[in-house]
C-alpha cells in the first residue's frame, strides 16, 4: 500500500526508439528533471535526502521498448491530470511520451504489486541480426505447449535451472505487416519472466539457435475479482479533484 | 550512406551501457550538413561518461552550431566491445547526433585533457578510417585537429594531428572554420595549402610546417619551413569571459556521467602559482565572468535542465571576487525551489571556505574535499601552495564542527626536493585530521589520496626529474605502512601509470612512434588501471631505442631546448627558471591579484590584464597572499634523511 497524504498522479509513458537503449534508472533520472523543468508542485521524502515520492512499474530491460509504462508520483496539491501530458512530454527525451494520466485513489495498491500481467510484441532475431522465419516461429509456438520448459539462468554466478512454462499465459503468431512476430503474454506473479527467458527456453526446446531481437511490451494488467484492468483504469479516482481536496 | 545508425542499432544489443552511443541529450542539436557548411565533430577520446560533461566540448559545439557556415556534432570513444563490434562489422566511428560516419566530416577536432588518452586518439581516426599519421592522408580525409590543456606540448602527437589549437578555442574556430570553408570552396586540393594556410592563424601550430634538428638526444633547433609560418606559436586568450556565456544550452545527457550537474565557469585562469599546475600556469590571467551573468547563468540553466545541483566551476572558486554574496544570493534565491544544491569544486584549505560550504550545504553534510598537496609547510613552499598546517586544522575542525563527517585530502608525492620527512608528514597531517575529527563524532573519518607527481610543460617543474616507478612506489609504501591503524585511510594511483604518463607529457616528437607502437599493442584507455600495462610502453620506447629515464627522470638544465619551447603560454623562461630557482630555495610567491606584478609575461606580452571584481583578496582567504612566507618557527628547515633525488641545477655538460 502506498502511505499518502498528497494528491497521487499515474502516469503512462512509451519508450519508443533509440531511446529504448537507457536504463530504467536513467528513466527515473529522466522524469525527475521533467518534473522539476514544469515545477510540479512534488512531494518529498523526510529526510537527509529528500527525493521526490515516485514510484515506477516493473523494470523494462534495456533495450526494449514500450507503449505502456507506468509511473506513481504524489503532487502536493491536485491538478487536472490530463493538463500534465503535454508539458512532461515536452521535457522528456525523445521517445518518451506521456499518454495517459489520471489522478489516483489515496492508498491505491502500488503498480509492483497490482500489476499481474504483461504482454509483449517480439521479433526475435537469428545469429545474422535477421528476422526469424514464420515457420520457425510456428514451431516454437508449438513448443510452448510442452508441460515443461526449463531454462538455465545464471544468477550471482550461479547456475540455476528455472521453469518458464508456468508463466507463459499465452503465445501467438501474428504478422506486423509482412513481418512474422510473437504475442506473448505473461504473469508477472508469483515470479516475474522475461521474454528473454521464454525465448532461450522455447529455443532450447527446439533447436532453434535465436537472439532476443525487437522487444515492445504492449501493455500491462491488473487482475482483480476477475477482471482485468488497464493500470490507469484500475484505481482512478473519477471524483473531481475540487471534491478530493475538500 | 551518411546516417549509421540502421548499422549501429544491432550492435547495441551486444555491447556495455548502450546508452553512451545514442546522443538524444536535452541541448543537443541534429544540424543539416550542406556543402557550404563546414563540419566540425567534436570527439572527446575516452568513454562517454568521462567525455559528455567537458565544458570545452560543449562551449565549441555551441558556438559553431551558431554559426551559419558551420555545423558540428561530437562523437567519444567507443569502449571495447563497441570498438571490436564496430571493426567486426566494418561499421566506422560515429557521431552521437546524427550517427553520421566520421570520415564524412571535414574536420574531426579532439580535445585532449590528459596525455594517457593519446593511444584513444589513434584508435579513433583508425575506426574513422583516416590514416593515424597525418602524412599518410589525402585530401578527402578529415583535417585533424587537437587542443585542450596537452595541446601545450603537441610534439609527442605531432605526427597524427594536422593543426593543434593552443590556448582558448572561442574565438579561434571561426577563422579555423574560414579557411577550411574557402579550401572547400576551391575544390579541396592538396592538403599542405590548408594546412600552411592554417598555420598562419595565431594560436594554432601545424607541426609538419616545422623541422626539428637533434643533437643527439637533445634538440638542437625547431624550424619553421616557411617565411610565414611563425618560429614561435602564442596562445589564444579570451580577454572578457563575460562575451562568451556558454554553454547556454547545457548538454544534459540521459544516462549517468561524471560531474552530472549544471556547471557554470565563474573564471578562468588562476595566478595562485602553485609550481606543479599546469592548468594555473597555461590560463592566465584570471577573467572573472561577471556576478549577475552568473546568476542569470545558473537560474536560466537550472530552469531549462532540471538539474538539482549547480557547480560554479574554476580553478578556486572561493577566490572569485565577493563569491560570499554570490553563494549567499544564490541560496535564497533556490530556496523553495525545491532542494537545489550548490558544489563548489576545488575547496580552498581555510576555515572560510568550510563557512562558504556551510553555507550552501544545508543538509547532506557527507564528505568535504581538500587539497594541501604537501605533507610538510616546507614542501608546501617548494611547490607554492600556500597553505600552513594551522590552516588545514581550523578547515577541518570547521568542516567535523559542523556536521561533515568524512574529510578527504589530495596530495602529491615526488615533489622536487622531497625528502622522506616531507613524505612521511602526510601521514602526520591525516592523523592529526582523524585526532580533531573524533573530538566531533565518533563516525570522523579521514582519506589521503595520493598521486604521483608528473612535471608538465610550461610550468616552474617542466625542468625537474619525476621520481621513477621504484622511488614512487618506495614512497606509498612508507605512507601506506606509516598509516596502519591510523583510523585514516590511505589511497594511491598507480606508479606505473605516472611513469608512462611522464613519458608523454614531456615527451618530443620521437615519442608519436612510441603511442602509435602502444596502440598497435592494443594499448587504448590507458587512463583506465584494468587497461593499462607499463610493459607496453617501456617494450615501445625500446623498440624506438628511445630511454625512457632519459624522458622521465631525467633532469633538464637551463640551456635545454625543450621540446614545447616554440609554444608560447605567454609566461617568460625567465621567470619560469626563476621561478624553479625560487622553489629550491623553499620560497613561496604570493598571488599578484593581490600584490604588486612580479612580470610572468603574460599579461604584459599579450596586452592582458587580469578582469577580477574586487582588487582585495577574498575574505579570509590569505592563503597566496605572502602569509608566513618567512616561516621559520617549528618547521623543519634542512631535512635529511630520505632517498629523494637531489635537484642539482646547471648546464648541460
Amino acid at each position: 500500500m502506498r502511505a499518502t497524504s498528497g494528491a497521487p498522479v499515474r502516469l503512462r509513458f512509451t519508450k519508443r526508439g533509440k531511446v529504448r537503449f537507457i536504463s530504467h534508472r536513467d528513466i527515473a533520472r529522466a522524469f525527475d528533471r521533467a518534473f522539476r523543468i514544469e515545477q510540479l508542485p512534488l512531494a518529498f521524502t523526510e529526510g537527509f535526502s529528500p527525493r521526490p515520492k515516485v514510484s515506477f512499474g516493473l523494470a523494462l530491460s534495456v533495450g526494449h521498448e514500450s507503449d505502456a509504462e507506468y509511473l506513481d508520483v504524489e503532487l502536493l496539491e491536485s491538478l487536472d491530470p490530463d493538463t500534465l501530458v503535454a508539458p512532461l512530454s515536452a521535457a522528456l527525451p525523445e521517445g518518451v511520451a506521456v499518454t495517459g494520466a489520471v489522478a489516483l485513489l489515496d492508498r491505491a495498491p502500488a503498480l509492483q504489486e497490482a500489476v499481474s500481467a504483461v504482454d509483449y510484441h517480439l521479433i526475435p532475431f537469428d545469429a545474422h541480426d535477421e528476422p526469424i522465419s514464420p515457420a520457425v516461429l510456428a514451431t516454437l509456438v508449438d513448443a510452448s505447449a510442452r508441460p515443461a520448459l526449463p531454462v538455465t539462468q545464471v544468477r550471482k554466478g550461479k547456475e540455476r535451472v528455472e521453469d518458464v512454462k508456468p508463466v507463459i499465459r499465452t503465445i501467438s503468431l501474428e504478422h506486423d505487416g509482412s513481418t512474422p512476430v510473437l504475442e506473448l503474454s505473461l504473469s508477472t506473479q508469483p515470479r516475474f519472466a522475461r521474454p528473454r527467458e521464454v525465448l532461450e527456453a522455447l529455443g532450447a526446446a527446439t533447436g532453434v539457435d535465436l537472439a532476443e531481437g525487437r522487444v515492445v511490451r504492449t501493455a500491462q494488467w491488473i487482475e482483480r475479482d476477475g477482471a482485468r484492468m488497464e493500470p490507469l483504469e484500475a484505481d482512478a479516482l473519477t471524483r473531481t479533484p475540487e471534491v478530493c481536496a475538500s | 550512406m551518411s546516417n549509421l545508425w540502421p548499422r549501429v542499432e544491432p550492435l547495441l544489443a551486444r555491447v556495455e551501457k548502450p546508452a553512451r552511443y545514442i546522443g538524444m541529450e536535452r541541448g543537443s542539436t541534429q544540424p543539416e550538413h550542406r556543402p557550404e557548411h563546414t563540419s566540425w565533430l567534436l570527439v572527446y577520446p575516452d568513454t562517454y561518461e568521462i567525455g559528455l560533461p567537458n565544458q570545452g566540448l560543449q562551449i565549441l559545439y555551441e558556438i559553431l552550431n551558431e554559426r551559419d557556415d558551420a555545423v558540428a556534432e561530437r562523437a567519444y570513444a567507443p569502449w571495447l566491445d563497441m570498438a571490436s563490434e564496430l571493426r567486426a562489422h566494418s561499421v566506422p566511428l560515429f557521431s552521437v547526433d546524427t550517427h553520421r560516419d566520421a570520415g564524412a566530416f571535414d574536420i574531426i577536432a579532439f580535445g585532449l585533457a590528459a596525455e594517457l588518452v593519446y593511444t584513444n586518439v589513434l584508435d579513433c581516426l583508425d575506426l574513422a578510417g583516416v590514416p593515424v599519421r597525418s602524412e599518410q592522408r589525402r585530401p578527402e580525409h578529415p583535417l585533424v585537429l587537437a587542443g585542450g590543456h596537452c595541446a601545450f606540448n603537441p610534439e609527442p602527437m605531432a605526427d597524427f594531428i594536422d593543426a593543434f589549437v593552443i590556448g582558448d578555442g572561442e574565438e579561434v574556430i571561426g577563422e579555423i572554420t574560414e579557411v577550411v570553408g574557402a579550401w572547400k570552396r576551391s575544390g579541396r586540393t592538396a592538403r599542405d595549402g590548408v594546412l600552411r594556410e592554417l598555420a598562419t592563424i595565431p594560436g594554432v601550430y601545424v607541426p609538419s610546417m616545422y623541422d626539428v634538428d637533434y643533437d643527439g638526444p637533445f634538440i638542437r633547433e625547431v624550424r619553421p619551413r616557411f617565411a610565414d609560418v611563425p618560429a614561435r606559436v602564442d596562445k589564444r586568450t579570451v580577454a572578457d569571459l563575460g562575451e562568451w556565456p556558454y554553454p547556454k544550452q547545457q548538454l544534459v545527457p540521459l544516462t549517468e556521467v561524471v560531474h552530472d550537474r549544471l556547471n557554470v565557469e565563474v573564471f578562468r585562469g588562476c595566478t595562485r602559482g602553485c609550481r606543479f599546475c599546469q592548468a594555473g600556469m597555461i590560463t592566465r590571467p584570471v577573467r572573472e565572468r561577471p556576478d549577475d551573468q552568473v546568476r542569470t547563468m545558473v537560474r536560466d540553466g537550472l530552469r531549462r535542465t532540471g538539474y538539482d545541483e549547480v557547480a560554479l566551476t574554476s580553478l578556486s572558486t572561493a577566490d572569485f571576487s565577493g563569491i560570499d554574496g554570490l553563494v549567499a544570493g544564490l541560496v535564497n534565491e533556490q530556496e523553495g525551489c525545491g532542494n537545489v544544491g550548490l558544489s563548489l569544486p576545488s575547496l580552498r584549505v581555510d576555515a572560510f571556505t568550510v563557512g562558504l560550504a556551510s553555507e550552501i550545504q544545508k543538509v547532506r553534510r557527507t564528505g568535504l574535499t581538500f587539497a594541501p598537496e604537501g605533507g610538510t609547510w616546507r614542501v608546501r613552499q617548494v611547490i607554492n601552495k600556500l597553505i600552513t598546517d594551522d590552516d588545514l586544522y581550523a578547515a577541518v575542525e570547521g568542516a567535523y564542527s559542523q556536521g561533515w563527517q568524512r574529510v578527504k585530502l589530495y596530495f602529491l608525492v615526488g615533489v622536487p626536493t622531497e625528502m622522506d620527512e616531507d613524505t612521511l608528514g602526510i601521514a602526520h597531517l591525516a592523523r592529526e585530521v582523524v585526532k580533531i575529527g573524533k573530538r566531533y563524532t565518533k563516525k570522523a573519518s579521514c582519506t589521503a589520496s595520493v598521486g604521483g607527481f608528473v612535471p608538465k610543460a610550461h610550468t616552474p617543474f617542466q625542468w625537474f626529474g619525476q621520481n621513477g616507478v621504484d622511488e614512487l612506489q618506495r614512497k606509498v609504501y612508507l605512507l601506506r605502512d606509516d598509516l596502519r591503524r591510523s583510523g585514516a585511510t590511505l589511497r594511491w594511483h598507480d606508479p606505473s601509470a605516472t611513469f608512462a604518463e611522464g613519458i608523454a607529457s614531456r615527451g618530443d616528437r620521437r615519442i608519436g612512434r612510441v603511442i602509435e607502437r602502444v596502440w598497435r599493442a592494443g594499448g587504448t584507455f590507458q587512463e583506465w588501471s584494468e587497461h593499462f600495462a607499463l610493459d607496453r610502453w617501456i617494450d615501445a620506447m625500446a623498440a624506438e631505442g628511445l630511454d625512457a629515464d632519459w624522458y622521465v627522470t631525467r633532469h633538464r638544465t637551463a640551456d635545454e631546448i625543450l621540446p614545447w619551447d616554440h609554444i608560447a603560454a605567454g609566461l617568460h623562461r625567465d621567470f619560469l627558471w626563476d621561478d624553479w630557482q625560487a622553489a629550491l630555495a623553499e620560497h613561496g610567491l604570493p598571488d599578484c591579484r593581490w600584490t604588486p606584478c612580479y612580470d610572468c609575461g603574460v599579461c604584459t606580452d599579450y596586452a592582458l590584464e587580469h578582469v577580477v571584481a574586487s582588487p582585495l583578496p577574498p575574505a579570509g582567504g590569505s592563503q597566496g597572499t605572502g602569509q608566513g612566507l618567512e616561516w621559520p618557527a617549528g618547521s623543519p628547515q634542512s631535512p635529511s634523511g630520505g632517498a629523494a633525488v637531489p635537484v642539482s641545477i646547471g648546464v648541460k655538460p
